[in-house]
This record gives structure tokens, sequence and C-alpha cells, in this order.
């Protein structure tokens, strides 16, 4: 969200998921969409049914990279390299959209000299990629009419995830795919309310509707509706609010819907800082691991099928979610929680009779939001932001004003982003030879508190998931329990044969914390611009668990080929 | 794609199998795997029936190792080639014997003593579809071999396999199938013993598209050369494509396979597609019972087609073809391949064919046992690796066609004719036959009469006459019907038999030359047996896809039993005959193709205007 | 403003007049005939056609007479042409009608089909003419539970293919199911009918949601059934966003006291089409009150 609202002004995807069934090139960056997103995947694979050509840049040949028909398997955390040798690869067949680039964009200059080094040779150097792979998707991106770029969690989980999210938006600008029907860029949200916590301001530097909380005429609106003061400065993000309270500046946090002592990377410390608040308070339907941490816990509804409100997709789509079952005794709304909260702190006028009066009250503050009311929000089946009027839409894609004959019409131009490459913080060595990444499984979700209940038959439990060859390597069976540690600490599970992983790679989710806490073997090597940590490469060693004394993994296994 | 494939292992003969077939495997899973997703799948999937007839061939039968392995290559769903395999009458999807004797239970053998045959074979060599021998039996739909029955294939899968055809057998000949196999049974007849006309210098002047079956030697383009073959195609690209269906336009000349259809019509339909690739399909899935003229042709004169098709396809722009051939055709198979091998080899098949500045390609397909599948639509999901159901139309063929592109789709006597059309123009054509039947017809004389075969004569003989050509009902013997058009026809009865076979005098006899059967019953011949086995032959045959066929054509063998078992009251069988009649009216109103829609018809004929199905109460 | 001025984004299209019983219907041009009926007003029987799926046309219910075309045409999948004459209810499209309702019924159960009851009556259809039901072949077996989440009941299958598209190329390319065998033995099967823990399926249940007849089931449904407490009166129907990943799938729930029985998806929503993965179909657990304690 922070790479797009950089570039574009707003953080949200570009496109709609119905471009994607008439675009002619698909890459998807970092993103198994066919486990994490399948409805999303369904318009994709209506896309590649019409003839779009895809691509799929994972470290791992997932489900989703078995449709692609090429498969880019770069190094962990080489995302940069790869981008930036497309980009100069495009630069270099003149192909890149001229007119686009002259009339849409600036810093140009700046982009063509950050990217020179990269050549396809350097770039399969440090990737892993063949060369011609990396000329290929070049050319099929540069040459498309319409070309769709998609990432997940794979690009934004990195200690540069913003750097990442920009190097990818270049090549998007540097072919003209923006602001333009099928062509686009589009974050996929990995839970399903994600764009509206940013929507609504539930960031640390905006109020809803991505208006600037320096912005003075906005901030007073706010003030004017809340009866209160709004502090004219930015906010902390979850990374600066745990070094926060580590240096014990921030010494009470109220959590709602969030279970960072065990989603957050280097899970023991995480709990650590948690333990030493004065104050927590944890706001959930369910008791997690963190309100057992906590100093009072408020239970609440399931906001999705407990409670009226609105959430906002991937596609900047803001839909009802309503009440279909009642909560269990005890159990109440977000919005009461929060207003009963700011009753005892002062504020009894914060008092609203059903969640349509909260919405109206935001559609007053924020322009984009302006035209979804509750009524055509049923009638039209959702509504994808900006919606400024009640009586029109506005095109399914964003950004069209950079395509205005009037150079004035276009606004601010797109600024294009020579960032540098840097691999990841936690490197690969003698003692760490294997590179572990994270990621989904199709039937489970985040840590599984809610995915836990389905009785799923494809379930399989956390594994340690490892290239067959590299597993006879360290004379490991299938199902054998091994001893897996990083520089953080370590954890025992069970080894599942996959093929679809290079030598060198391996991979375990994060659905089972209770029994197999992966977030203990993660770094907590967050991006200073969005805060998020780098699940997505740690260093690893695995190691046989009766058999320690003799095993020499120096000899047995090389460092992965990073 | 992100398929998942079943866990049994391949045994080495299947891999070798599929490495023939399909090329050796590359890295079949994991990461290294060669790259495609889905669009790679859709460009394979045509080889699925093929690969699956190289399993069968090779180990007698489909098993899960093997169709995972298969899978695999060709990036096909588990689910679906099962759905594929099992369709198919040809694939058993059971561990079955190497040998398997399939022995003709269909009409024409029927008329020629294939029931005591079976009872014989049944007496000597125990049930059918046995397990855990080196041989077992199966009866078997029209082998295609009605004019020296009862016939029987024998196959043998191995490495090679191999296959034969005995005709006529008896049940020792089955014996010794089972026990050593085909490759036990000499050479087969020649070809021209199927075409009696072909013995008298006088009944061989009259041949147009059989002039050259016995004369030329089909394994030979310079023998096919040397009585006149390929200057058809020169007179054709002379001419050029416009002017070639402006001659088969005059012609008159109208499809052979049943559904007589004007060729000329179809051709400019396909010429004037702009979208490309166009195809050109033949469909040699010679399948209506007491049909086997096609096979005739392929066998002896397999050069006259391959030159056709290359005159249809400069004419509508193909650039290739595809021959449906029947699975059942093992000589007709053989032929075909050595001679399209030969004519690309000298530069009558492939890119620039005879230096003429076009390029055509053809590829025989090989059916699997499914009488649907020579159905237009049915064909075409067939060649792509789809089960053999009908297409909706419309889209027709020349629109939306195999692969989804403009296609001709010709039956291969419809597509010989045009040899004599190219070499003597449109006119000299149409002044043969009636004016509304142009041309000469292949008639399939089967059943009751001395000389059963192929016989070739202009349109606008009677039917009286072309029983009497044939050799008439045998001594002692007479004539009780006509059964014209195969099991999709309708039966004439003995007193009606002086209208003309042409393709109006059938329509107005209120019947139809169908694919040109003309199967002749005697007073030897048990109707409602034969009734019965027609009743059986649509259920076997009826694809499933719709109601009325899936369910109608066993509720009309139920109730067809139910008469004919003779245990009904009167009464009871007045309202059995009555569901007969509106089960078939169902089947002809509301299914989707051909098959159903005349699944009644043989059956409504034999109770209208033989008075079948009377007087068989108790 | 100029109204060539604008790109739109799909194909224009024309409009096409046509005659059903006896007046005049105006549709857009790619529409069927079933389309035009219920533009119309005309209620057609269907069993076999899916609002989201490529029409088969397989059951053939849906038959109409269209004057100048020898067999009868099915109104699912074929388009309307200027012109076209349609007979939606005359003696031959009715018979047609009351035949495939006969023929089905003997074969197939069809009490958990929604309506066709109706039009048994409505068309007269005897099921029971055809004989006894104990000698006649019929696709009678016992269901198929193999797992957790859904119940494969094929003595109510009536091939209407629906749940094979749907698993296949149209939506969820899982291609977990397949058409096997051929005329009455064609069935719906895994490869050499392996269970489902063995097949590729991934439980999303599109194949649940397209199912015309109760073959395919919730669990939980099946479940009820059999105990008697399946009480669709009792139950209400709210659509809702699923609480899982950010797409924004739209779950309708069906509950029945307080607990969620059934997901389904609305078929008109442009994000799923009335399509969901297993999260959003069976990922509903976790809110069941005794889940929570």
């Amino acid at each position: 969200m922070v790479g797009l609202a950089t570039v574009f002004g707003a953080g949200g995807g570009t496109s709609s998921y119905r471009e994607i069934e008439d675009t002619d090139v698909i890459v998807l960056w970092g993103s198994n969409a066919r486990f994490a997103h399948p409805i999303f995947f369904h318009h994709v694979l209506t896309g590649i049914r019409n003839g779009a050509k895809l691509f799929v840049v994972d470290p791992r040949r997932t489900a989703s990279a078995r449709w692609a028909d090429r498969w880019l398997g770069l190094h962990v955390g080489s995302d940069i390299a790869l981008a930036h040798a497309i980009g100069r690869e495009i630069i270099a067949a003149d192909l890149y959209n001229h007119a686009f680039v002259e009339g849409s964009t600036t810093h140009f200059d700046e982009y063509r000299a950050a990217v020179e080094p990269w050549t396809l040779e350097h770039a399969e150097l440090v990737t892993g990629v063949p060369a011609d792979a990396i000329r290929e998707l070049a050319h099929a991106f540069a040459k498309a009419d319409r070309a769709q770029m998609c990432w997940t969690l794979g690009i934004t989980e990195h200690h540069n995830g913003v750097d990442n999210v920009l190097s990818l938006i270049n090549l998007n600008l540097l072919c003209g795919h923006v602001g333009r029907y099928g062509a686009g860029i589009n974050p996929l949200r990995g839970q399903n309310n994600v764009q509206g916590g940013g929507d609504m301001g539930a960031i640390p530097n905006k109020l809803s509707g991505f208006q600037d909380i320096l912005d003075d005429d906005a901030r007073h609106r706010f003030e004017g509706a809340w009866n209160c003061v709004i502090p004219p400065h930015h906010g902390k993000h979850l990374t600066q609010m745990f070094e926060a309270m580590e240096r014990k500046e921030l010494r009470a946090l109220y959590v709602i819907g969030e279970n960072p002592a065990q989603s957050e990377a280097d899970s023991a410390h995480a709990i650590h800082i948690l333990e030493g608040l004065e104050h927590m308070v944890v706001q959930d339907i369910f008791l997690t691991k963190t309100a057992e941490l906590a100093d009072v816990v408020l239970p609440a509804t399931a906001a999705w099928c407990e409670t009226e409100g609105t959430v906002t997709n991937s596609e900047r789509r803001v839909q009802r979610v309503r009440k279909a079952i009642n909560p269990p005794e005890g159990a109440r709304d977000d919005t009461a929680i929060i207003t009963q909260l700011a009753h005892r702190m002062g504020h009894p006028e914060w008092d609203y009779p059903d969640s349509e009066t909260i919405w109206n009250e935001l559609r007053s503050l924020s322009p984009m939001h302006t035209g979804m009311s509750y009524s055509r929000l049923e009638e039209l089946g959702g509504l994808q932001w900006p919606c400024p009027s009640n009586d029109t839409l506005e095109p399914s894609f964003l950004h069209g004003r950079l395509w205005a004959d009037d150079p004035t019409d276009r606004g601010q131009l797109a600024p294009f982003s020579p960032v540098a490459w840097a691999g990841p913080v936690d490197q690969l060595s003698n003692d760490f030879p294997i590179r572990l990444t994270t990621g989904r499984r199709l039937d489970s979700y985040n840590t599984g508190v809610q995915s836990g209940a389905i009785a799923s038959p494809l379930r399989q439990g956390e594994t340690l998931d490892l290239n067959p060859d590299d597993a006879v390597r360290l004379g490991i069976e299938q199902d054998e329990v091994v001893l897996i540690s990083s520089r953080r600490g370590s954890i025992q599970a069970p080894v599942r044969f996959d093929s679809h992983l290079r030598p060198g790679l391996a991979f375990m989710t994060m659905h089972f914390p209770d029994e197999i806490d992966v977030n203990v073997l993660t770094i907590e090597a967050n991006d200073p611009k969005s805060g998020t940590a780098e699940f997505k490469a740690s260093a690893i060693r695995v190691d046989k668990l009766h058999a320690q004394a003799n095993s020499n993994v120096d000899e047995h296994m090389p460092i992965a080929g990073e | 794609m992100d398929l998942r494939f079943p866990e049994a292992e391949p045994t080495l003969a299947e891999v070798q199998a599929l490495d023939a077939a399909v090329g050796p495997s590359l890295v079949a899973e994991g990461w290294e795997r060669e790259y495609g997703g889905a669009h790679r799948a859709e460009a394979l999937r045509h080889r699925l029936l093929p690969a699956l007839h190289a399993l069968q061939d090779r180990v007698g039968y489909i098993s899960p190792g093997g169709l995972g392995e298969l899978c695999r290559r060709l990036d096909v769903p588990p689910a679906e080639a099962y759905g594929v395999a099992s369709f198919y009458a040809m694939f058993s999807m059971r561990e079955r014997p190497v040998r398997v004797a399939h022995v003709c239970a269909d009409l024409a053998c029927q008329a020629l003593g294939a029931g005591a045959l079976l009872d014989a074979v049944q007496a000597q060599c125990g049930d059918p579809n046995q397990t855990g021998v080196p041989g077992t039996w199966q009866p078997s739909p029209c082998l295609g071999l009605c004019e020296r029955g009862p016939a029987m294939l024998v196959t043998e899968a191995g490495d090679p396999a191999h296959e034969a055809v005995v005709a006529p057998a008896i049940a020792d000949d089955v014996a010794v199938a089972l026990r050593v196999g085909p490759r036990n049974f000499g050479v087969e007849v020649p070809v021209v013993a199927a075409v009696p006309q072909a013995a008298t210098p006088a009944g061989a002047a009259g041949l147009v598209l059989l002039q050259r079956v016995g004369i030329v030697d089909p394994a030979s383009l310079d023998d096919y050369r040397a009585h006149g073959g390929y200057q058809a195609l020169r007179n054709a690209v002379t001419m050029g494509p416009l002017d070639v269906i402006r001659e088969v336009t005059e012609s008159n000349l109208v499809g052979r396979g049943g559904a007589a259809f004007p060729a000329g019509r179809k051709w400019a339909a396909v010429a004037n597609q702009p979208v490309r690739t166009h195809y050109l399909v033949c469909n040699a899935d010679e399948s209506e019972p007491g049909t086997f003229k096609d096979r005739v042709i392929i066998e002896g004169d397999p050069f006259s087609l391959i030159e056709s098709m290359t005159i249809c396809a400069f004419a509508t722009g193909c650039e290739q073809g595809y021959i449906y051939l029947r699975g059942e055709y093992p000589r007709a198979c053989e032929h075909l391949q050595h001679a399209i091998s030969v004519a690309r080899d000298h530069g009558y098949l492939g890119a620039n064919v005879m230096g003429l500045g076009f390029s055509f390609d053809i590829e025989i397909v090989r059916g699997a046992g499914a009488y649907i599948c020579g159905e237009e639509t049915a064909i075409f999901n067939s060649i792509e690796g789809y089960r053999g159901e009908p297409r909706n139309k419309p889209p027709f063929p020349v629109e939306v066609g195999l692969f989804g592109k403009p296609t001709v789709v010709n039956n291969v006597e419809t597509l010989v004719n045009v040899i004599p059309i190219m070499l003597h123009g449109g006119a000299a054509f149409a002044a043969v036959g009636t004016p509304a039947s142009t041309g000469t017809k292949v008639f399939c004389v089967s059943g009751s009469v001395s000389k059963p075969g192929v016989y070739e004569v202009p349109y606008g003989m009677t039917l009286r006459e072309m029983i009497e050509l044939a050799g008439g009902v045998p001594a002692g013997r007479s004539l009780t019907a006509v059964l014209l058009g195969g099991a999709a026809g309708s039966f004439v009865p003995a007193d009606d038999i002086d209208f003309p076979l042409t393709i109006e005098g059938a329509r107005e006899h209120n019947t139809t030359l169908g694919s040109g059967v003309v199967m002749v019953l005697d007073d030897t011949i048990d109707l409602l047996t034969f009734l019965r086995r027609i009743a059986a032959f649509f259920r076997d045959e009826s694809c499933g896809q719709c109601v009325p066929c899936r369910v109608g054509t066993v509720r009309q063998e139920e109730a067809l039993v139910r008469i004919t078992l003779g245990r009904q009251s009167r009464a009871e069988n007045e309202l059995d005959v009555a569901l007969l009649r509106e089960v078939g009216r169902v089947m002809r109103d509301a299914s989707i193709c051909g098959l159903g829609h005349t699944a009644w018809s043989a059956i409504e004929s034999a109770i209208d205007r033989l008075g079948a199905l009377q007087g068989v109460d108790a | 403003m100029n109204m060539l001025h604008e790109t739109p984004v799909g194909l224009p299209r024309r409009a096409v007049t046509l005659q059903i019983d006896g007046d005049d219907v105006k549709v857009p041009e790619g529409s069927t005939i079933l389309d035009a009926c219920k533009s119309h007003g005309t209620d057609l029987p269907t069993l076999c056609y899916g609002d989201t799926l490529d029409p088969v046309n397989a059951c053939r219910v849906c038959v109409v007479e269209v004057e100048g075309s020898r067999a009868l045409v099915p109104s699912c999948s074929r388009p309307v042409e200027s012109g076209m004459v349609v007979h939606t209810d005359n003696e031959r499209a009715r018979h047609s009608r009351k035949m495939v309702l006969e023929l089905l019924g003997s074969s197939v159960d069809l009490s958990a089909a929604p309506r066709v009851y109706g039009w048994m009556q409505q068309y007269e259809a005897d099921p029971s003419r055809f004989g006894d039901v104990n000698t006649m072949k019929t696709v009678r077996q016992p269901a198929k539970v193999d797992n957790d989440l859904y119940v494969r009941d094929y003595s109510r299958c009536i091939l209407c293919y629906k749940c094979v598209d749907a698993c296949g190329e149209q939506w969820q390319n899982s291609f977990a199911i397949a058409v096997a065998g051929r005329g009455f033995d064609a069935r719906i099967s895994t490869e050499f009918d392996v269970e489902l823990p063995d097949s590729a399926c991934v439980y999303c249940g599109n194949c649940i949601e397209v199912c015309p007849t109760g073959a395919l089931m919730f669990k939980t449904e099946h479940d009820m059934r059999a105990a008697n407490t399946w009480d669709e009166d009792a139950q209400q129907q709210t659509t809702t966003i699923c609480p899982y990943c950010g797409v924004g799938c739209n779950l309708t729930l069906h509950t029945q006291d307080n607990t969620i029985v059934k997901v389904t998806s609305p078929h008109d929503h442009a994000i799923t089409s009335g399509n969901l993965c297993i999260k959003g179909r069976f990922g509903f657990q976790h809110v069941q009150t005794f889940a929570r304690d």
C-alpha cells in the first residue's frame, strides 16, 4: 500500500478482477493466488482460457506457477535484481512506451541509470533465473497491448518490501500498463479487510479516504465531526510500535482482532515485549495467545456474520457484511465496544444507532466514499472507490488521468523509483545453508484461528517441505521429524518431500503455531517504510534429531545457490 | 496445470509404449518440468486417443499406472482421461487377457448364422470376458465384414500388437485365436472378393469409384498413377479453387454418409470462412451395421482417397486433414498408413504439394469402438481427445468445427466421387443417375443373398433389381423384408421393392438409403431376434449425453423384450407398443443427434410395415 | 456529447425480433430462446441449464418447437434468430417435456430436486408407466460418504454435466471428476472411481452449488435430512463477505436455529459467479457457538 501510494497517491490496486480476463499478459509475482486467492485465480484462469500468457515469478514452483506459460524461479529476495533486468532489457530493446514515459512519468533518467548495470547475464547470476526467461518475460510484457502485474506477500514480506513493490511498478510505468482497461498493477490483499482498514484510516499517516493527517483542512473536518483534537503528526506502524514498546515509551496497547503473539516474526521476542507492557487490552472473537497475555479481554462479535458493516476487497470494492447469526452471549460489536470506551473517556456524543449512521458519517468526511450509500451498495453488489458521486460511476480502473490529452489534466505525474537491490538480511552461511520461505496452503489461513475448524481432507499439518534431493543429501526420510534451526531459535517438524521446490529451498506455513511455531525461526527484519517483517527469507539448518553429533552439514549441504 | 496424478506406477512396457506414442518423457514432475501451463496442455490434448491406443495395444488394457503416466506426460486430468478411455468399447479399464476375439453378433452376421456361432463359441470356449486366461472372447457390434460373415476380429496386445480378421469364422477359429492369437491366420482374402461386379468384364466396366479395386496394387503409388491417379488433382489445380467448387456444386454430389447434404455447398461455406486454420475430416468411422463400402475403397484403392482429400483441401483452403478410421479395420489402417507415407515421401502430401504451391497433410486417427463417433461433431471431440459426444448445432462444422475452426467433414465415398468430377466435369457427373440423385452409388448388400458384397450402380436401379444383381435370395428361401440404411434405417416389406434406390425414391417410400445398406432378410431369420438386436445396439451405442436417448434406448429395449418374450397379455402388449411409440417419439423429437433421432426408426417400420409384434402375446 | 467518442469495453449488440407463442419479442442478439422466453414472461422448466455455465442442453426438458426445424430445439442453448417462430407449449413440445420427466423419474430419485414435482404434475408425467422399478434399469446405489464436508448420492444424479463443468475448465479447473462410461452406464466419476480424498478434489464445493437434484450435498444437510431435522422453511439466507483472504467473495449463509447449515454464493455477483474455495464454502465452523466456548 505504501508503494502504490508513493507513486500514484492512492494505495489501491489499479484494476478490477474482470479486467484480467481481457488482458494479454499476466505476471503473478510472489503470489500463489491459486492457494491464497482462489477465486481471484478463477479470473486469471478465464484470462488464460481467453488466450492471455501467464508468467509466474516465485522461488517455488507453486500451484499457480504450474499454470504458467513460463515460471521464473528466482532466489528468495532477488526480486529487484530481476525487475531491474527486465526493465533494462525493455529499454535496451527499445520496447518501452515513449509517449507514456515522456508525458506521464518523471525520474526516467535516474531509473535508466539505476537499471543499467542489470544485464541479463548479471541478473541470471544474482537471481538464478535463466537469461532467456528474463528476456521472454520482458519482451512479452512490453509488447502486450494490455498487461497486468499482480503480487502478494512474496513481494511485501521482505525487509525491503516497499522497494520491491516500487521496482515492479517501474515496469508498468515503463510500458504504460496502468490507467487503461485491462492494464494495471494489483496487490492481492491477504485479509478480507486489509484494504478497508487502510481506506478507513487505520494507518499511521492517513485519515479515512487516504487524506493526509498533516492536511489541516482534512483534519479539522474530522475534528469537527468527532468533537476531539487529532494530533497533527504521523503515528507509528506496527514495527515502530514494537520498537517503542521495547524502549518502554509505549506502555499500553489496545489490540483489535490481531494475534501478534503468534503472527509476528521472531515470536519469542514479540511475546517478551508484549509481556513487558504495563497494560494490554485485547478485543477478539477468540481467546488468542495474545489475549492470554492481556490485562483485559473484550469479547467481540465475528465481524463477517454477527455484525453489520462494510469491508473493502483487493479491487477497491466496498461491500456489505451482514449479521446472519446471533453472537455468543457477552460478545459485542467492535463499534459498540469502541463507542462505549469513548463514553467512558468523556465523549457521550459518540453514539450511533446503527452501522449505516457510522457509514454515512464516513461518506460525509471522505470524498472518495461519498457516493456509496447503503442502498447503492446493496443494489450494485458493492462499489469501487473512488466513488465521489451519488449518480455516476467511475471507470473500473484507476489513474486514467495519466493518459489525458491535455498534460494539465494528468495531475501528479508518476515517478519512477530508482531503488537499489539488497538481498535478504538473514544470510546463508555454512551453519545455516538452507533458505526457508513461508506461505499459505489452500485450506488454511494465517495462524489457523478460523480455518482450523474446517474438517479438511486436505490438511496435513505443519511440515518442513524439502526438495527430495536435499533430503537425501541430509539422510532424511519422508515424515521424519527433524530439528530446524535459525539464528533465532529451533523447532521440530516432520519433513515432506516436495519436488516442486528447487534444491536449497525449504517451505513452511504459519498455520499451526500452537503445534509448531514457525515464527520462532523467522527474522524480525522490518521494512522501514511499511513495517512489514521479512517472513519470506530465513536462513536455516536442518538436523536429524538423534544424530546431531555425527552430522556434518558443511560437507553434505552446500549453501543454496544465492 | 496443478493436476494431481495417481500414485500407481506404470510398468516398463507401458513406459515404452508411451515413449513410442508421445515421445520420451521429459522431466514429468517437479521444479524442472517443462513449461507451458494450460496452453501446452491444450496443444497436446489431441494426442490422448493415440496414447490410449498405445497402452491398450501394448498391455491389453488401461491400467491406473499407465493412465497416470500418460496424464503426466500430456497434462491431461486423470479423471478426464478415465472418462475418455471408458467411453470407448475397445479400451478395457480392467485387466484383460492379451488375446481377445471379438465375435460379431450384429445384424448382417446374424443373417449368416452368427447366433449359432456364438452358441458354439460359448460351448467350446466358455463364457465371454474371462480373466486370468491368455485369451478370451466377447460379442461385438458389426465388424464391417458383412460380405463374408459371421466375422471375427482377433487382437493380441504386445510389441508389436497383432490383429487379424477371420471371416467367415467357425468356433474352432475362435478357439485357435484364444490359444495362439492372430498370427496363426494367414493372409486375408483379397479385397476384390467383396466386389462381385469386378469378377466379370461387363460388371467391371461399369465401375467408377471401385474401378481400381483389385486392379492396382494398393501399396504402389506408381501403379495408382499408371491407372489415372493424380490426373484429377492436376485438373483441379489448373481450374483453381473457385472452379473446383463450382464443378462440385454443378455435379450435385451429395453426402454418401446418410445425410445427403450437398458437398458443393459445404465446401463453399468452408472456403468462404475468413478464419484460419481450415480442417478437413474424412469420416471413415464406418460403424453403421451392414456398411463396409468405405473399407473396400480404402483397402483396395487408398491413394484415391488421399488424392480426393488433397483436391478438397486445395479447394477449401484446408491445411490439415484427418482420416478418422474405424478401430476395427486393421487392413484398411495398414494400407492407408503406407499410402500416406509414400505420398508424403513423393511430395504428394506435405509442404508445397507436387510443387503446386499449397500445403496439405493427412493424419490417421484410429477410432476405438464407438458408433457415435461417426456423427459429424462427435468425430471432432474424439479427434481432439475428448469423449466422442455430439456437439450442439448450430454452430455448424463449416463455421466452428475441429479445434473450433471451419471444417469440411465428408464421408470416404463422398470424397472419392470428386475424382470423376474433376476428370469429366460436374455436368457429366450430373448426367449419371437421376436429376436429384446424381452419379453412382456404392451399395452394401448383405444378408440373405447369394453374392453379398459392394455394388456400384448409377442411382435409379430399383431395390428388386439390386437384390437380383446380388444373386437374389438363395434357392429354397423366400424374401421377407429388406432393412435399408442399416440399424438407423427402416424395413421395407417383400412386396414393396419396386421403387428406385434414389434419395428421392427412398424418401417417397418413407425410408432412407442411409449409408447404402441393403440388408436382405428371408424366412429363416427370426425378425424378433433381429429387432431385439437393433434395440440392444442403440442401447450400447448411445453416448449417454441426452436423456431421451440415454434412458429412452433402455426403456425401448425393455419394452421390446417384454413383448417378444411372449409372456404378456394382448392388452399388456398393446400398452407396451403404445409406450414404444411415445418413447420413440421423444427420441426422434428431442434427442441431440441423429443416433437418438433414428433409434426407433427400424423398430417403428417393423411394427407398421411388417406387422411385427402382433400375435406374440401369451 | 458524441457517443462515438468514448471507447466502450464490450462489443456492440444488435436487437433481434422473434415470435414466441404468437407474440413479438425483441431481445439482444446472442440471447438464447430461453432468455427470450424469460423476457417474455414464459416459464420453461430447466434441469441441466446453469446460469453460470455454458449450456450443455443434455436434459432436453426445455425443448420448444421452432418452425422450420425438423427436431425440437433446446431453448437453453439455441441463439435467437430474426424472424424465428417459437412454440413453447404445443402438444409436441409438451409431449417431449413429459417424456423427459418420466424417463428421468423412472431411473433417478428426484425427491430432492426443487420444482420437479410441480412439473411432473403440470405435464402429467407418470414414471411408473415403464414398469416395475425393481426390474427396470435404474441408477440406484448407496450414497458415497468419503469425507466430512460433502456427500455424493448418485442415485439422484441426472447427468446434467454441471458439476463436471464447474470442477473443470469453466470454473475451478481442478478436474477431479468427469463423465465416465457410455450410454446408461455413463456416470460422474473420479479416475477409476477412487474416493475423493485420493482424487484431485479441493473441496471448493462449486459442484454442490450447481447440482440441480441434491445429488451433491453438504454433509450437514445430508445428516440433517437423515435425522429429519432439515427444515428449509425455518431457514434464513443472509449474504455477507467471506472472512478470509482479500478477494471479497460474497457468501450466502443459510442458517437454521442460529446455526450455519450451508453456504452458497450469489450466481449473479461478478466476483464469484457462485464459486467459492474450501475456506469460503466450509470455513464457517469457527463461529458456530459450540466452537467458541
